[in-house]
């Protein structure tokens, strides 16, 4: 029986408990890619027509393109619509608090380096309350996947601000129009120190889900925004970028320098609806890896010495 | 100064006498190295056999202040840090003002001369003797000009009054400023032999401490904090994270410094959400995960927690109480975290929670708190304090080789997993890590919602009590495992003194202090909090009054948080309370005169 490639297996493998145990890969030459049948769950409960929906059926087929297997696949989100999504998604997954997925997820991510983490949530879990761990998940350049889906609007809780919404949004809290400056979430993401930053629509499904292919391989914090609409409560938020609806949908020019910091925040600039495609991309050196190095530099000297044997050096200083 | 001094002196040494143990207090500043001082004293008793309790008042001024260090030394068990000390020493006016009524009647004050100005009126209550300890000490490292280093002179002068093992001590001393630079150890040991070598004017008697009963197990010297820590590695835990506050941030730096030896790693977090909701993160990667904070820390904890509680998740929270509400008294002694370890949050959230006794304690219960969080799938919470946290005793080395723990996550493919299966035997729910194959293709989510037997929502009130009812039972399990304490002294009287977390050895001192006089008086420590033991009734019916010990307020009806808990469990109306929350741990005649009164 032949050994099945471990199924990230063009991901770096860093981080800690690098010298702890994780699962070996399955002998399983027989195990196909996963069908959308098998990675399906729960029946969403999005309304129709809600944008969450594509993200999710792109998310199944990044599973099977990456020939993912159910058991390391592991999801995990906050609380709004958007974050729902781990219960539509047949394998390992958290549901967790409010604004705290990254935090979550970074546990995940550094204890257990053999998993690729993808983090799902929207606009108000990702920049409102848990705008802290995001500018630290960032600067940690924690490895895993942040997308957020992004509707400029409270969608769970029935049509707030949200920290996105543009000046002028009339919700129930702003019933004459926002007029606080909304985040913008590429500047965010970049200034915070992602280092793989990109942006693209619910809608432009090829474009989006290249995207998302993109940021798994990458090593480090990758974050997507997607503008994804709310039909209950910002209809039409995002026509001015869908074709079909009249509007344009301008990419990044394949010429953009991805590691140039300026460039990139000048492109988060553009007017409505702005720029769609990788803004930014650098490689810095993962949370991940810091902390492994940490880890092999104190065991160089104890290579094969146990754990108690360790401990008791550490007692026998305090006789 | 008497004639007998003279007489004394005449002859060339003092009298010696031979005591079974010994208080002495140190105060001075922070940046003087009193605590240094403090921790030689320790580490000797530790190592001579003897049995050793600090105490320490940290200022919470960051650029030092006054401070003080307490050892009480004792050739028997050693409960508290004393109530009275025998020796004081201090270096400042300041220092002599607040202190010297700590000192007992007749007991010796040794005091810098160069820097204090004895009371005229206190000459005849106590016994002064000045040392010009900060020029002496500029005279015993060559006359640089700085008295760095007077902490040592000092301690050279306390190790001739007690007649310490001095060729322990100047090993302790190399050990501790050995590898820096060598003319630090040499500026040492010629503090330390000045003050051992001046010929103390005035000192009338010398004491010896009584030979200890040899136990025969080496023993370890640490703080309550480093038990902790050291605990959490024994049990096999290697991941956590924290956020920095006073008295819980040496366990998190030691913590943060260790892992890595052992391959596992402590992550400082941006915030105290960040560092809970990352170790519980880890925990569901499938090895329980350790965070923990004080007060304000720990109120920010609560939402996350009670994620764990609705989620099942193992997690070990470490609480080193302070000072509250809000940022409160931070460097001070309280036990008034009680209830929000207890009740925290919002919604019905059964949690566990243990409190330490003693240094020892600490490295004990942090074991047992993450085998009780796999066990039955819980957050464990472990209120250690301040006062714990920061005194250091001597106790048996432990038997490493056969506590410390392997806890790797098990990956075996299963057939069909249900995590929150309500027919489940115990109740208690087991999850499978992510990384493990199910073969039936059902995956659990693990989730805050309430939900079904896979983890997925559920709106069912039915099932919102069946599943509130799976939480609270699986405790009831636990309780039916702990242990039943013992009472302290007799099991029937007339007073039975309750009490949790550090207060056992005061408590226990009182019991004797009691009997001595003829009170009925016995006490019971009560270690596991949440659930509580069974049997405590029964415990408590034969006595008049149960009188329960604990440093928080008695609030709104008059009762403290442990003794509101026992008085709704048990509805005994003889279930009385003591409080106070003057910041500092229990004085043995306190607790006894204060509990003795309410039974008059
Ligand atoms: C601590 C806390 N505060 C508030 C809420 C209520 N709440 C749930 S979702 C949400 C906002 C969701 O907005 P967003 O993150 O943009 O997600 P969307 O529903 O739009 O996808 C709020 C305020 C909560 N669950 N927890
Ligand atoms: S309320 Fe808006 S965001 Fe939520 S499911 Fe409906 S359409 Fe989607
Ligand atoms: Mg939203």
């Amino acid at each position: 029986m032949s050994t099945i490639a471990i199924p990230n297996e063009n991901l770096t493998r860093t981080g800690v408990a690098a010298t702890l145990p994780v699962p070996a890969p399955l002998a399983d030459a027989d195990r196909k890619p996963l069908t959308k049948k098998e990675t399906a769950a729960d029946h969403p409960t999005w309304c129709p027509g809600c944008g969450d929906f594509s993200v999710l059926a792109l998310y199944y087929k990044l599973i099977e393109k990456r020939k993912m297997l159910h058991e390391n696949i592991c999801t995990v989100a906050g609380i709004g619509c958007s974050s729902r999504f781990p219960y539509f998604v047949q394998a390992h997954g958290a549901h967790f608090i409010h604004g705290r997925a990254l935090a979550f997820a970074s546990g995940v991510s550094l204890s257990r380096p053999d998993l690729h983490v993808f983090v799902f949530g929207g606009d108000g879990d990702a920049f409102s309350i848990g705008g802290n761990h995001f500018t630290h998940t960032a600067r940690k350049n924690i490895k895993m996947t942040y997308v957020v889906m992004d509707n400029f609007v409270y969608g769970l809780t029935k049509k707030q601000t949200s920290p996105t919404s543009p000046i002028g949004f009339k919700s129930k809290t702003d019933v004459g129009g926002s007029t606080d400056r909304p985040v913008n979430p590429m500047k965010q993401a970049i200034c915070a120190g992602a280092t793989f930053v990109g942006r693209s629509t619910a809608t432009n499904v090829n474009h989006l889900l290249g995207l998302m292919d993109a940021a798994m391989s990458h090593d480090g914090f990758s974050f997507i925004e997607v503008l994804s609409e709310c039909v209950e409560f910002f209809p039409g938020a995002f026509d001015a970028a869908i074709p079909r609806k009249g509007g344009t949908f301008p990419e990044i020019s394949a010429d953009h320098d991805v590691t140039d910091e300026y460039a990139a925040y000048k492109l988060c600039d553009e007017p409505w609806p702005g720029m769609f495609g990788t803004f930014y991309k650098v490689n810095r050196p993962t949370k991940n890896a810091n902390e492994a190095k940490l880890i092999t530099d104190a065991r160089a000297k104890l290579a094969g010495v146990p754990d108690w044997q360790i401990l008791q050096k550490n007692f026998d200083r305090m006789k | 100064m008497s004639d007998n001094t003279a007489t004394a002196n005449q002859q060339g040494s003092p009298k010696t006498s031979t005591i079974a143990e010994s208080v002495i207090r140190i105060a001075g500043n922070s940046q003087d190295g009193i605590q240094a001082i403090g921790g030689f004293l320790a580490r000797l008793a530790g190592r001579s056999e003897q049995d050793v309790m600090t105490f320490m008042t940290i200022p919470s001024t960051i650029s030092g202040g006054p401070s003080i260090f307490q050892v009480r030394i004792g050739s028997g068990e050693v409960l508290s840090a004393g109530d009275e000390a025998d020796v004081l020493l201090c270096f400042y006016d300041h220092s002599y003002a607040n202190h010297i009524s700590s000192l007992k009647r007749g007991g010796i004050v040794l005091y810098d001369s160069d820097h204090v100005k004895p009371n005229e009126e206190l000459l005849g209550t106590y016994h002064h003797i000045g040392v010009a300890i900060s020029s002496l000490t500029v005279e015993a490292i060559g006359g640089t000009g700085r008295d760095k280093g007077k902490n040592i002179y000092a301690l050279g002068l306390i190790a001739r009054m007690f007649d310490l093992n001095v060729p322990k001590l100047t090993k302790l001393i190399e050990e501790r400023f050995g590898g820096k630079d060598p003319s630090i150890v040499k500026n040492a040991l010629d503090c330390f032999n000045g003050g051992y070598g001046h010929q103390i004017q005035g000192l009338i008697e010398s004491f010896k401490f009584e030979h200890a009963v040899h136990t025969g197990a080496a023993q370890v010297v640490m703080s309550g904090n480093e038990a902790l820590a050291f605990g959490i590695i024994a049990a096999g835990v290697r991941f956590g994270a924290g956020y920095p506050i006073t008295p819980w941030s040496e366990v998190m730096e030691l913590l943060r410094r260790e892992l890595p030896k052992y391959g596992g790693t402590f992550m400082q977090t941006e915030d105290e959400i960040a560092a809970v909701s990352m170790a519980i993160g880890a925990s569901y990667g499938g090895r329980v995960a350790v965070t923990g904070s004080s007060g304000p820390g720990i109120s920010l904890k609560t939402e996350a927690i009670g994620w764990a509680v609705m989620a099942e998740m193992p997690l070990v929270i470490i609480d080193v109480q302070r000072g509250g509400p809000s940022t409160g008294m931070p460097t001070n002694q309280e036990q008034s975290d009680l209830n929000i370890a207890c009740f925290g949050g919002h919604g019905d959230s059964p949690r566990v929670v243990l409190a330490p006794s003693s240094v020892e304690d600490c490295f004990y219960t942090a074991i047992e708190a993450v085998n009780i969080a796999r066990k039955f799938s819980t957050p464990v919470f472990i209120l250690s304090d301040q006062a714990i946290a920061t005194r250091i005793e001597a106790f048996p080395c432990p038997d490493l080789q056969n506590i410390c723990q392997d806890i790797s996550p098990d990956f075996t493919p299963v057939a069909d997993h249900k995590p929150y299966d309500l027919s489940a035997p115990d109740g208690i729910t087991r999850h499978v890590a992510p990384g493990t194959r199910i073969a039936s293709g059902k995956y659990p989510v693990a989730t805050g919602l309430e939900h079904d037997e896979l983890g997925h929502p559920t709106g069912s009130g039915k099932m919102h009590s069946q599943m509130n009812a799976k939480r609270r039972t699986k405790l009831h399990k636990l309780a039916s495992e702990i242990p039943v304490p013992k009472i302290y002294g007799a099991t029937e009287g007339h007073v039975l003194l309750v009490g949790w977390g550090s207060s056992k050895g005061p408590i226990e001192e009182a019991v004797k202090l009691g009997r001595s006089q003829g009170e009925a008086v016995s006490g019971l420590h009560i270690k596991y909090i949440n659930p509580l033991p069974e049997n405590l009734e029964n415990l408590f019916s034969g006595f008049t009054h149960v009188i329960v010990c604990e440093i928080n307020d008695e609030g709104l009806y008059g009762y403290g948080q442990l003794a509101s808990i026992l008085r709704a469990r048990y509805c005994d109306p003889r279930i009385k309370s003591v409080t106070k929350t003057d910041g500092l741990p229990w004085k043995v005649k306190e607790i006894l005169t204060r509990a003795l009164s309410l039974t008059k």
